[in-house]
């Protein structure tokens, strides 16, 4: 190894400078995103968690006050509802999105008319941006001039509908408008993984007599049940990030009610001036992220290796 | 279908059996109808509501038919309508978005491109791992990066500037587009890269002449995903930016949240149509190669 290091400079001559400089450029052109994405993901990883060791008020100071936040964090009572509401929301936002976007996928697998069509129109709001999306239902469950007044309007005068009036049923709104925006995304997904079946196996399973629902309960469901799992995981994501959708549609409100984790810490941090408290509830919010994601990405890990030894 | 309808004046069974396709077929249609209402009925709505008059609103409900067609809401809306006491309307904002989401699309796009065919077709020792390292952030919660952004920026005298957020998105969309463009590299043969360098061609010729002619359905993927996801981007407008210097996305919820008046349901209409426009028609025609490149790639 030394001797051939030692080599080098003496046989440098003979290759010239372009040619050496040519094996540079691959790392040469990796070099700004990779310092970029390493300061991104360590270095503000570290300084948000030493924040949240630190005594940081209204700006940034870096006293050490070890677990002190977080202490605090979690015996603040607003930090229960927005732990809660998380819980509450990804519970029924990342199964009714699941239900109904693969409903519409086998639907549409079943080789309808103008598939593109509907396609377009059940994943356009993937495309809308959650403050649009807030604002328009948060005029929708208005209860004066939304739907509640329409129904109303039609004859039925003693309907109600005003979810985000009230504080027990107001995180129902933003699972509702959750669903709304992402299970043609859910669809999306499936849709790509039903196509993606065997289509001996579904014949196989038709000429053994199989109905179409016990063919996809039995044979199609199970060959994609990957599909599933990723597509938790993904909503999941969304989930734990949610912000936009509940700064748009009820601000976190009627009171606190509709407080999620991510409104806290820009709260706690901009709002308060508890930088140090804002900064743990962030590192909460990755502590979650991780808790889904790390066992996630060893399984695929453990899959695909699995896959390479068998084929 | 003819066949069948045929057979089904003949055979009692094939009758039967015509009447179930029928219903089960007719089943189908209509709840997909009912969904596609369920979609649509938001949208629609909006639409109406900003060709109608404030007052046939404010009588009515927001859910009704337009008795009336008048482009003045969104007249309004871009150019004159108050919010907190500029009347400027919403165009400062959609430009602020624009020069925001544009270059910070093409950068990180160019960027992706490049990482993913070094990190596909010029490996070195550690080079997945590197890959591993980037791709961790496509996971991170944005609230993690504020307070280390809110400092840099300050430093770089970037707070309350367009470039400021450019910054950032570049910085984080890097990893996604990284990943895409890795991703959809990996699957062209190494041969046609080697016969380019037994050849001669060197890192850029095979770059130019080889990669980004085979890359259009990537690039799509990731400009779609970069513009769509920067220009509907809140938490760092709203944090990093004010007033005049806002998104629109930003400016649309200081816009709605504004209980000052009446609330102009007319104009928001029409402001939140502005807002929603851009990343809409990017979807309707870059959205059948993003659907499919993105699935593609959850699959895998």
């Amino acid at each position: 190894m030394s001797t051939r290091d030692l080599t080098v400079p003496v046989a440098a001559p003979a290759t010239p400078w372009r040619e050496r400089l040519g094996t540079m450029v691959p790392i040469l052109v990796l070099a700004p995103s990779l310092a970029a994405s390493f300061i991104y993901v360590f270095v503000f990883t570290l300084w948000t968690l030493y924040l949240s060791l630190s005594n940081s008020s209204l700006m940034p100071t870096y006293g050490f006050v070890g677990l002190d936040n977080y202490a605090s964090l979690w015996a603040n009572r607003r930090w229960n509802i927005a732990y809660t509401n998380l819980f509450l929301f990804s519970g029924f936002y990342i199964v009714g999105s699941m239900a109904i976007g693969l409903l519409l996928a086998i639907l549409i697998d079943q080789r309808v008319r103008g598939e593109a069509v509907w396609r377009t129109i059940f994943l356009y709001p993937l495309a809308v941006s959650f403050v649009v999306t807030g604002t328009v239902w948060s005029w929708l469950y208005n209860p004066v001039d939304g739907i509640q007044a329409f129904v109303r309007g039609l004859g039925w005068t003693d309907f109600s509908f005003a979810l985000t009036a009230n504080r027990n049923t107001a995180i129902y709104a933003v699972i509702i408008t959750g669903i709304w925006q992402s299970s043609g995304f859910a669809m999306a997904l499936f849709l790509a993984g039903l196509r993606s079946v065997d289509p001996d196996l579904v014949k196989a399973a038709q000429i053994d007599g199989a109905s179409v629902s016990r063919t996809y309960r039995k044979v199609i469901l199970p060959t994609i049940a990957p599909i599933f799992l990723a597509v938790a995981v993904i909503q999941i994501q969304f989930a734990i990030k949610t912000f936009d959708l509940v700064a748009a549609l009820t601000r976190g409100g009627p009171g606190v009610s509709t407080t999620f984790p991510a409104i806290y810490v820009y709260d706690l941090m901009f709002q308060r001036g508890q930088i140090g408290e804002g900064a743990a509830a962030a590192m909460m919010m990755l502590a979650a992220l991780a808790v889904v994601l790390v066992p996630y990405s060893l399984w695929i890990a453990w899959r695909r290796r699995g896959e390479g030894r068998n084929g | 279908m003819a066949e069948i309808a045929l057979n089904a004046q003949h055979d009692p069974e094939a009758a039967a059996a015509a009447r179930r396709y029928f219903w089960r077929r007719f089943l189908i249609y209509a709840v997909l109808a009912l969904f596609a209402v369920i979609y649509l009925a938001p949208l629609l709505v909006v639409v109406f509501n900003s060709l109608r008059e404030q007052s046939d609103i404010a009588r009515n409900g927001l859910i009704s038919l337009p008795r009336s067609f008048r482009l003045d809401a969104w007249a309004q809306a871009w150019g004159t309508y108050c919010v907190s006491g500029t009347c400027e309307g919403m165009k400062r904002n959609f430009f602020n978005s624009l020069w925001m989401t544009i270059p910070a699309t093409v950068i990180s796009t160019l960027l992706g491109a490049m990482n993913g065919y070094v990190l596909s077709k010029w490996r070195f020792k550690g080079s997945e791992i590197l890959f591993n390292l980037m791709l961790l952030g496509v996971f991170m919660p944005g609230q993690i990066s504020l307070m280390p952004w809110a400092f840099l920026l300050g430093k770089f005298g970037l707070t309350n500037s367009t470039y400021g957020l450019v910054l950032i998105h570049v910085v984080q969309g890097i990893s996604f587009t990284t990943l895409f463009c890795r991703n959809f590299y990996v699957s062209i043969p190494d041969d046609l890269i080697k016969a380019a360098r037994i050849d001669g061609a060197g890192f850029w010729r095979i770059f130019r002449k080889i990669i980004l002619p085979l890359s259009p359905p990537i690039l799509i993927v990731t400009v779609v995903w970069q513009f769509t996801g920067i220009w509907n981007e809140y938490l760092f407008g709203v944090v990093f930016t004010s007033g005049q210097q806002q998104p629109i996305t930003a400016a649309l919820v200081a816009l709605t949240a504004g209980g000052t008046t009446a609330r102009a349901y007319d104009v928001m209409s029409a402001a939140v149509l502005i807002g929603a426009l851009p990343p809409l028609l990017i979807y309707l025609f870059g959205g059948k190669y993003f659907v499919r490149g993105l699935t593609q790639g959850a699959i895998k």
